[in-house]
């Protein structure tokens, strides 16, 4: 009876959310590798890794583009999820439980926790940012035709933006390598039941009561099947 | 000008570098400078036709707008272009302003300031800013820099030009190839204290004239300039077709280029070693056997439920 053995997984990421995640990924990588050279020579040797450092200038602008796209994909997606509710607030208040690893001192959550929600609007906000900063200095498509005003405060933007990009990338990867099964969640796209009940109760709940639900009406299907002879 | 040969130990300033160019080797070389007297111009432009001569440039050939100034702006082919302007004086006269408008060579370049590719823009120690194309990787940022507009991108090939005050010229103890064609004196080149004091001299001269407010344009928001005009009208720069008033380096190039550099740079190691401290010191976020437990407890009470529902549902089937 399928009753006595139920799956030890829950479904967090569909293929496809977890193909966009990694290909939004590796081309955010790409261009920080070669953004960075341009920022401060201390990253000059990274145009290396793009053919040379004209190579990196030409190539940036065109992964920027393909990135962006990937993103908007993964944004409409993710978008009903990251909405801010009210115990998100709670949960950010306790950011020192949260860092000290006090769990169970901390509110329910839903599928994504407020740090989650913050990493998406952060993004979101930066790289609507970059995408038009990038374009008005973007070298020679646009670059010459802008005021140069606008270029100047589009370069300072750039910079600006790309670096607040950078360090919520790093706090992103930091918590997918400190909260155990958070990686493997977005290569395999399941977690355990444990793993959803201790990080995202709320949503735990929820897939549980799914799974009811989905199990009862198969029940009710096997009996009217029973019945009919 | 002894000592003016090639010598890449006379690069004093490179962009994109950290750590200091070599500044020993400067016991025999004095600043030049280039003096631009616009009150002697005629407007010949046998400047501009000895800089494409001198420099092997070809501009295309464009069109007549009813203008002057021909070709109409500085392009990857054209270093210098003669500004004419038609200005009513305070007598009600017209004078005609003529600017030969070419790269300032500022002490303080804004487009070595702006550049990311190490030795793509170089100074000299006799004060001359030159492009190394060798290294420039077309990215714009010298147009970004530059308080003048001078620099032009090429299309063909997407590298950066401007006028290099016939660096190869003045290396082997050449003035610059507008001076030597320069029929009226009105373009002067020499020592930097040489000209200053020739400014001067003119500036009197034309003080003398009747020209109360003629100066020196020497623009100190960007430590001088390596050339230097002297105006009729030093109060009022931008009736020469726009000269800036007090160029500087823009505050928002600064603020993208210069503390923030090493500051956002550093700040971005400090994050990813924070990170890693965090995890020394505070330890991964695992879940517990005690949620491994409340899953099997959960799924044991479901079970229950349902086969309790399912024995009800036979009990009352008759």
């Amino acid at each position: 009876m399928s009753l006595a053995k139920s799956d030890p997984y829950l479904r967090r990421y569909s293929l496809g959310e977890r193909l966009n995640h990694w290909l939004v990924a590796i081309s955010f990588v790409l261009l920080v590798l070669s953004g960075l050279p341009f920022f401060h020579p201390f990253f000059w040797s990274l145009t290396g890794l793009f053919g040379g450092p004209t190579m990196t200038r030409i190539l940036h602008p065109w992964i920027g583009l393909f990135m962006v796209l990937m993103f908007a994909i993964m944004a409409v997606r993710f978008f009903k999820e990251s909405l801010i509710r009210r115990h998100d607030i709670q949960w950010l208040k306790q950011i020192d439980d949260v860092l000290a690893n006090r769990d169970e001192k901390l509110p329910p959550v839903g599928k994504n926790n407020a740090g989650q929600k913050l990493v998406y609007w952060i993004m979101l906000g930066c790289i609507i940012l970059l995408l038009i900063t990038g374009v008005m200095i973007w070298q020679p498509l646009v670059g010459e035709a802008m005021p140069i005003t606008l270029r100047r405060l589009a370069s300072m933007g750039h910079a600006y933006l790309a670096f607040l990009a950078i360090i919520t990338l790093i706090i992103h990867i930091y918590s997918g390598i400190w909260v155990k099964g958070s990686f493997q969640a977005m290569v395999r796209g399941r977690v355990s039941k444990a793993w959803a009940r201790h990080h995202h109760d709320l949503w735990y709940e929820e897939e549980m009561e799914k799974e009811r639900k989905h199990r009862e009406i198969s029940r009710r299907h096997d009996h009217s099947e029973q019945e009919t002879p | 000008m002894r000592g003016e040969q090639i010598n890449l130990q006379n690069v004093i300033a490179r962009s994109a570098s950290q750590v200091p160019s070599p500044q020993e080797r400067t016991g025999g070389i004095d600043r030049v400078t280039k003096l631009i007297d616009v009150s002697r111009c005629i407007g010949c432009k046998a400047c501009q036709v000895a800089c494409a001569e001198w420099n092997d440039l070809r501009d295309e050939v464009g069109n007549n707008v009813g203008e002057y100034d021909n070709p109409l702006d500085l392009s990857p082919n054209t270093w210098q272009v003669m500004r004419f302007d038609e200005y009513e004086n305070e007598q009600g006269n017209l004078e005609w302003l003529i600017r030969k408008d070419n790269c300032m060579h500022c002490a303080e370049p804004g487009c070595l300031e702006a550049c990311p590719a190490p030795g793509a823009i170089v100074q000299y120690a006799n004060g001359i800013v030159d492009f190394n194309s060798e290294h420039c990787i077309g990215c714009g940022y010298c147009v970004t820099g530059c308080p003048f507009d001078v620099p032009r991108i090429s299309e063909v090939d997407g590298k950066s030009y401007k006028c290099t005050l016939c660096s190869d010229r003045v290396f082997h103890g050449l003035e610059p190839a507008c001076v030597k064609s320069c029929p009226t004196g009105s373009i002067m080149f020499g020592t930097r204290d040489d000209m200053l004091d020739l400014a001067e001299t003119r500036t009197d001269f034309l003080r003398s004239r009747g020209y109360d407010n003629a100066g020196v344009y020497n623009p100190e928001g960007v430590d001088g300039t390596h050339v230097i005009y002297v105006l009729q009208h030093a109060d009022k720069p931008q009736i020469y077709s726009d000269l800036p008033e007090d160029p500087t380096i823009s505050p928002m190039v600064s603020a993208w280029k210069g503390v923030t550099k090493p500051l956002a740079s550093a700040a971005i190691g400090l994050a990813a070693l924070t990170g890693f401290l965090h995890y020394v010191t505070a330890g991964p976020k695992e879940y517990s056997e005690e949620d491994e437990q409340a899953v099997r407890d959960d799924e044991a009470r479901q079970r229950e439920r349902e086969s309790g529902e399912a024995q009800d549902n036979r009990e009352e089937r008759p």
